[in-house]
């Protein structure tokens, strides 16, 4: 009974003093918004990403050359490790673990030339195989086939964003197009794979076949990375392991802490992406955390002067009956208040943010339960912490000083 | 007017009753400094029941001293004070507020309402922090003692509203709502016109008949003339204490004041 009337007169205190309890909250409200922006966009942002790249394939296992001395000292001639056509071919042939194997080879942005101008888009050179490893469909025409690796025939399979780009309302299957004065002739286009993450766009690409981008376009023999899919989803570290076992007996290594290649799979990159993402989000939170600190301290400030302002009205308190402990209690239920009010308007700032940024950004971004619920509680302890210095001082005060204080 | 006597004298006023609300035996209060300043000597005074006292004095006479150790806002430095029964001058910090809650009422010189708060609301101060549960109807007692002072109709005005008058009134209103043994009133009159002074004191006048007993610290004899009993301070010590002859009627003086009001030329 007591608490209710204290707590009505903190109330009371903080609505009448409209202008003065929200310049006191500003800090909250936006130290509170901060944090919960901030811990919203990173949540966000990995679940964005565990989507993006849950939807490649958990089975997928990326192979590419290590670095050269990774795994020990015993690479004092500085070799340089690399992925040749026929360590390929001796994959695919001695694995049990994988289901299909292809080898990529990257020839960078190029400007292609074709239909009604010219784009940039990456060329992959691949096998057939590809489009088994990365569950890619195609939309019109054909994929090229093992025949055409052989002959390293100049054929090509459109990303859906090259032939939007080219063959606007038109089907580009038949057509020449131009790489670097290579002709190549359009023998297909890719179903959509949609963006990936920070905007950049998977059908922005052009598939030949390894050989052909091998010897026309790069002038070399070279494998950049092997795209293998575990044959069991379950088993993809047992697949991992071996990968590299191949791979050391093909270089004729024994040394099973030597590497060859590094082998990644959907999950550890995921991992990798979450770890990185989870110390960004921690450390945006620790810098709005600090704001929200300043906002504690910018309470304390102004509670300080306020007891100062109303000096007069504790000595009244006091002289009509009010024990320290109740103008203590009262002062430190305005803190909590003016911190729960500024934390709930802050949480309605990240809301707000939210729905703002979700349209900028190319992944949806909410504020999730467990932000609010850490922002009001938050709120409510800086409240107690920020507040408790100026309410014992307005509980000190001497009933006779206070009354006489102009 | 009034006669002097002795100020050793005992002379509780007609309607007293004889048992002491206040009564001190040596209450001493010296403030320590780089010189010491003895602002009340020790001194024994005894208000019972019902009585209507006047403590006058010139000003840093110790009148304001004595009425913060009355009121328990203060601790002696040396000396008892029993207050209805209980001695003071030991207890804690609480214990005193408790007192003020059961006990006291104040009226200050500058009113001291809550600003921008209603008339009503003010004077439910007090019962806010009673911790005795023997009120059990707060705003009605509020409205009550609201109507006890003649502001009924001025219930939830905010004290920038009212009249400076009207504004007393109300802190007299907050000074009864708690029923207290004492009411202590420092400089009541101190910011008012003379007219709205009599007026206080008529106010004051009507609450003493009623019984309660008051306290009133003035420098205006006018003031004193409206009271049962003057005690007079001078350096801290008790110069004076007498009963007043031929007390004055602020009801009477309020009906043929009216000339006084100049007409316009
Ligand atoms: N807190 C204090 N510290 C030191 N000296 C004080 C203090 N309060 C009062 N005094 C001194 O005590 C003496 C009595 O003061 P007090 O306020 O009781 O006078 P007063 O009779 O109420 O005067 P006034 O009519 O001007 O209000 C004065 O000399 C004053 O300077
Ligand atoms: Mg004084």
């Amino acid at each position: 009974m007591k608490w209710q009337k204290l707590f009505r007169a903190a109330l009371d205190s903080i609505l009448k003093n409209r202008m003065r309890s929200l310049l006191t909250m500003l800090g909250i409200i936006i130290g509170v918004g901060a944090v919960a922006i901030l811990v919203s966009l990173g949540q966000s942002a990995q679940a964005a990403i565990a989507d993006e790249i849950g939807g490649l394939g958990a089975n997928l296992l990326f192979v590419s050359p290590a670095p050269s001395d990774a795994g020990g000292v015993r690479g004092q001639e500085g070799r340089q490790n690399e992925i040749t056509m026929a360590d390929v071919d001796a994959l695919r042939q001695q694995s049990i673990e994988l289901g299909a194997v292809s080898p990529a080879t990257f020839s960078g942005g190029s400007q292609i030339i074709g239909g009604i101008g010219n784009w940039s888009a990456s060329i992959q050179g691949v096998s057939p195989e590809y489009q088994a490893v990365r569950n890619w469909d195609i939309a019109q025409g054909t994929f090229f086939d093992q025949a055409e690796v052989d002959g390293r025939a100049k054929v090509a399979v459109l990303g859906q964003t090259v032939a939007d780009e080219l063959f606007p309302g038109q089907s580009p299957v038949g057509a020449q197009i131009r790489v670097r004065n290579v002709p190549f002739k359009v023998i297909g286009v890719l179903e959509a794979k949609g963006g990936g993450l920070g905007g950049d766009d998977q059908d922005n690409v052009i598939l030949a076949p390894v050989t052909t981008v091998q010897s026309r376009l790069r002038g070399d023999n070279s494998v950049d990375v092997v795209f293998a899919s575990a044959a069991d989803p379950g088993r993809v570290d047992a697949a991992e392991a071996e990968i590299k076992a191949i791979f050391r007996s093909l270089n004729g290594i024994s040394d099973p802490e030597q590497q060859v290649v590094d082998v990644q799979s959907q999950a550890s990159i995921l991992e990798f992406a979450n770890t990185a993402l989870n110390l960004l989000t921690a450390l945006l939170g620790a810098i709005a955390g600090v704001s929200l600190v300043v906002g504690g301290i910018g309470i304390m400030n102004i509670m300080l002067v306020s007891v100062t302002e109303r000096t007069r009205e504790i000595g009244i308190r006091l002289a009509v009956g009010a024990r320290g402990g109740d103008v203590l209690t009262q002062f430190l239920i305005e803190a909590v208040l003016l911190c729960l009010f500024g934390g709930l308007l802050g949480t309605g700032l990240a809301f707000g943010f939210a729905a703002i940024a979700s349209a900028l950004a190319p992944f949806e971004v909410t504020v999730g339960m467990d932000v609010v619920l850490l922002a009001v509680v938050f709120s409510a302890v800086i409240g107690v912490f920020f507040g408790f210095y100026p309410a014992r001082k307005a509980a000190r005060l001497d009933p006779i000083e206070a009354l006489r204080y102009e | 007017m009034s006669t002097p006597s002795t100020a050793t004298s005992n002379s509780p006023a007609a309607s007293a009753s004889g048992e002491p609300v206040i009564l001190t035996r040596g209450l001493a209060k010296t403030y320590e400094g780089a010189e010491p300043v003895h602002a009340l000597r020790p001194l024994d005074l005894q208000i019972d029941r019902g009585e209507f006292v006047a403590v006058m004095g010139v000003s840093g006479s110790g009148k304001s001293t004595l009425m913060n150790l009355l009121g328990c806002l203060d601790t002696p430095t040396t000396g008892s004070y029993h207050l209805d029964g209980v001695e003071v001058a030991d207890l804690t910090r609480n214990q005193r507020a408790d007192l003020r809650s059961q006990k006291l009422g104040f009226v200050f010189q500058g009113f001291n309402l809550l600003a921008r708060t209603t008339a009503v609301d003010n004077v439910l101060l007090p019962l806010l922090y009673d911790r005795t549960g023997r009120i059990k109807k707060p705003r009605d007692r509020a409205v009550e003692a609201l109507t006890r002072v003649g502001l009924e109709h001025r219930l939830d005005h905010v004290p920038s509203e009212l009249s400076g008058g009207q504004q007393q009134r109300v802190a007299i209103a907050r000074a009864l709502v708690n029923e207290p043994a004492v009411l202590l009133a420092d400089e009541p009159t101190g910011n008012l016109d003379t007219r709205t002074t009599v007026e206080v004191m008529a106010l004051f006048q009507d609450l003493n008949d009623a019984g309660i007993t008051i306290l009133v610290v003035t420098h205006e004899p006018e003031v004193s003339e409206y009271c049962r009993r003057v005690v007079e301070l001078r350096d801290g010590r008790l110069i004076r204490d007498e009963t007043v002859e031929d007390r004055r009627d602020a009801r009477r003086d309020l009906a043929t004041d009216t000339p006084l009001i100049p007409l316009p030329e």
